[in-house]
């Protein structure tokens, strides 16, 4: 029985209370060296003085603090427990449907609302290349369970196809798109062969080093890549065929001109916005219809037990390479539209800092989950921004809002795995079909 | 009919190394029947199960099946999923293999992958969902409830399979395996870790298998409550050879059986490889 009120109301006060002053003690503690005691300059001498007063407010701020911190825990604690947990179950996918929802609304009538703040459609633009990254990326880590480190160098692949595509032949984006995805799959199936049989640190290691190969070639295989110094001048994409020019060739038209609009350079970059937010979508719907594909759940239950997917008579080899290939061609399709965004490319964009933060944004928001890529990219890419004020410590802010996020939430911001098939709802699907079949 | 032979085994032998896992062994399986292999731990009784489903490929000696449809096969050319695959001789693990954050009803999906792999053409029709691969999804999903159904799944069919009991996983590994459609279902200790009660419920599950489903077993079991009652032929290993084989009367009255189960007084042979009901 005690144990029921301790479940629900928490702890009492007075331990509580306990808690608090122990926090208070170690703050004191800590304190007295970093707060209690300063250096000043006088006249030349450096001299420690003491400063009891802000130790004193410290300190208490500590007690405080960590008084009313538990108290909320302990509430929002009681508040969990005392529901049931069958509930709780069945209300979570439709909070995060809702939850998915609101982002693409916000998503889309962002442009709308911010039509005159380039940078803020500017780093949004960044953070859903890193979401459509995080969508790729999780098809190989989250779904299939491999590691890979070596991301980047798909998104490598895309961008330098579309590049060397159009300064050698003069490829359109639109042309190069698909070109570029299939050139991207064929190196994610090379790069899957030799590794079939590695998994977990070895495999992490060896996709590292698949990486850092493609990153070396481009920068030294100076005749196909122009070395360190990048391809520049490489086309924006362009809206069935209009550009998003002030002063179009003799004879064609510009999105301006042919919507009879005044030229604004700010077309150009909401366009951008809405173009990776429909390639994003799109590989949003494609990765989920996989996932409750057989192709899906083979690669789900090849993260789970390899040895039984064996047993079971499934190709454990096609199963891999494809999630290999399909990671790997929608990190091209991500590359294809960063090349067109900034019209210039160079190795230096494609370092392993970049896998390092793609895979961060997969693991951060909870490997598998859809809409967790999305907040991850959120934090990952919004976080760096907003410390531009803080300036030397921003890393520094990041890092801890890293380390907490995972303390918080060790399996990721939304770690919640949604079945791909229901049995009652499928077989009422079922039933209904076959009495529509009936009547027909 | 009843004695017609679906899976022969003939002078197989597995080395590793220098030890030899399973020694110039010859067995043979009758279709639509329960055999039993048991012996002492560490007689080369898995070994022997990993020769027959393609995990090991064995130093030497033949696996012929005679599959009733596609004929004879030998097992001992094919690698990895193919037996399972081709041949349909499934297996389940001593130590449960399920995929533990999938469902039940999910786990039992995957195992008929290769049928829905190839309704789904290369996942095309099943991204625009075109009526050939919803007809084939509509009659996996009727397997795996049948499956559910029978092995009393249903009401647990959308909870993740490794939430479950130990028992509970249990069946849900034999109703996977089931899934494959296998015509011989080889069961590495299905008993390991159930209770007195679920014991008894394996038997009547496996019973019922084999006379109503004409599914031929092949088991590894060390409970004697449950090898006794259900198989028509057991064959007993120690030290990866063949020592006894027979109806579950002769083994239990074989003097070499319980020598090897035993030890005896008056001989150096240590007790120590006594089988424990583990």
């Amino acid at each position: 029985m005690s144990a029921v009120i301790i479940a629900r109301h928490g702890r009492t006060p007075a331990e509580r209370f306990k808690d608090a002053a122990w926090v208070a003690f170690v703050a004191l503690l800590l304190g007295i060296p970093m707060v209690g005691l300063t250096t000043v300059d006088e006249g030349g001498a450096l001299t420690v003085q003491t400063r009891f007063g802000m130790l004193g407010i410290f300190v208490g701020v500590s007690f405080a603090g960590r008084f009313v911190f538990r108290w909320i825990m302990d509430q929002v604690r009681g508040r969990r427990a005392a529901k049931p947990a069958v509930a709780k179950l069945d209300r979570t996918p439709l909070a995060i449907k809702t939850i998915g929802w609101a982002v693409l609304g916000a998503s889309i009538a962002l442009p709308i609302m911010f039509s005159e703040n380039r940078y803020v459609i500017d780093t949004a633009t960044t953070v859903l290349i890193y979401v459509m990254l995080g969508w790729g990326l999780n098809v190989v880590v989250g779904l299939a369970g491999l590691l890979d480190l070596g991301y980047v160098a798909f998104y490598a692949v895309g961008a330098y196809t579309y590049a060397l595509l159009f300064s050698h032949f003069g490829w359109t984006f639109w042309e190069a798109l698909p070109v570029a995805g299939a050139m991207a799959a064929t190196f994610g199936i090379l790069l899957g062969y030799p590794i079939l049989r590695l998994r977990g640190d070895y495999l992490a290691i060896v996709t590292l080093g698949f990486g850092e190969i493609i990153r070396v070639i481009l920068v030294n295989w100076t005749e196909l890549s122009n070395g360190p110094n990048g391809i520049g001048s490489i086309p924006r994409p362009t809206l069935l065929g209009l550009p998003f020019e002030r002063n179009p060739a003799e004879g064609t038209q510009s999105f301006a001109s042919f919507f009879g609009l005044d030229f604004s350079g700010m077309h150009r970059i909401i366009f951008l916005y809405y173009l990776i937010l429909v390639l994003a979508l799109l590989t949003n719907v494609f990765v989920s219809r996989l996932r409750k594909l057989p192709v899906g759940r083979a690669w789900e239950a090849l993260r789970e037990d390899e040895i039984a997917c064996k047993a079971m008579g499934m190709n454990v080899t096609n199963v891999k390479l494809s999630a290999f290939a399909i990671g790997a061609m929608l990190g091209g399709f991500a590359g294809v539209f960063f090349a067109a965004r900034q019209g210039f490319i160079s190795p230096e964009s494609f370092t392993f800092t970049e896998s390092a933060t793609i895979l961060a944004i997969v693991v951060l928001g909870g490997m598998g989950s859809q809409l967790g890529v999305v907040l991850a990219a959120l934090v990952l890419v919004l976080l760096p921004e907003l410390g531009r004020n803080f300036s030397e410590y921003r890393m520094l802010m990041f890092g801890t809002a890293m380390v907490l996020i995972m303390v918080w939430k060790p399996s990721g911001l939304l770690a919640s795995r949604e079945p791909t098939i229901r049995l009652n709802k499928a077989l009422a699907m079922d039933n209904k079909a076959a009495g529509l079949g009936g009547q027909a | 009919m009843s004695t017609a032979t679906l899976l022969s085994v003939e002078n197989l032998t597995m080395r590793f190394g220098g030890l030899t896992a399973i020694d110039d062994l010859s067995v043979s399986v009758p279709a639509g029947k329960i055999t039993a292999i048991i012996g002492p731990n560490g007689a080369g009784k898995t070994t022997f199960f990993n020769c027959l489903t393609g995990f090991y490929k064995p130093t030497t000696g033949s696996v012929r099946l005679v599959h009733p449809k596609k004929g004879e096969m030998r097992l001992e050319t094919m690698t990895g999923h193919r037996v399972a695959r081709d041949a349909q001789v499934v297996r389940t693990f001593q130590n449960i293999r399920l995929f533990p954050k999938m469902t039940v009803l999910e786990n039992l999906i995957v195992a008929q992958h290769n049928f829905l792999q190839e309704a789904s053409r290369f996942s095309i029709a099943g991204i625009f969902r075109l009526p050939a691969y919803r007809k084939a999804e509509a009659e996996a999903l009727r397997t795996a409830a049948h499956w559910l159904e029978r092995l009393g799944l249903t009401d647990i069919a959308d909870v993740a399979a490794g939430d479950l009991p130990y028992g509970t996983q249990r069946r849900i590994e034999i109703a996977r395996a089931l899934c494959v459609d296998p015509v011989l279902l080889c069961l590495d200790e299905p008993a390991a870790g159930l209770n007195p009660r679920e014991s008894a419920e394996l038997n009547i599950l496996l019973l019922s298998l084999c006379r109503e489903e004409g599914i031929a077993i092949l088991l590894i079991e060390h409970d004697m409550s449950v090898v006794m009652k259900v198989s028509d032929h057991i064959c007993v290993l120690n030290y990866g050879r063949k020592i006894a084989e027979g109806t579950p009367e002769q083994i239990r009255n074989d003097p070499q059986v319980i020598k090897a189960y035993l030890g005896e007084d008056d001989e150096n042979e240590p007790a120590t490889v006594m089988g424990g009901n583990a």
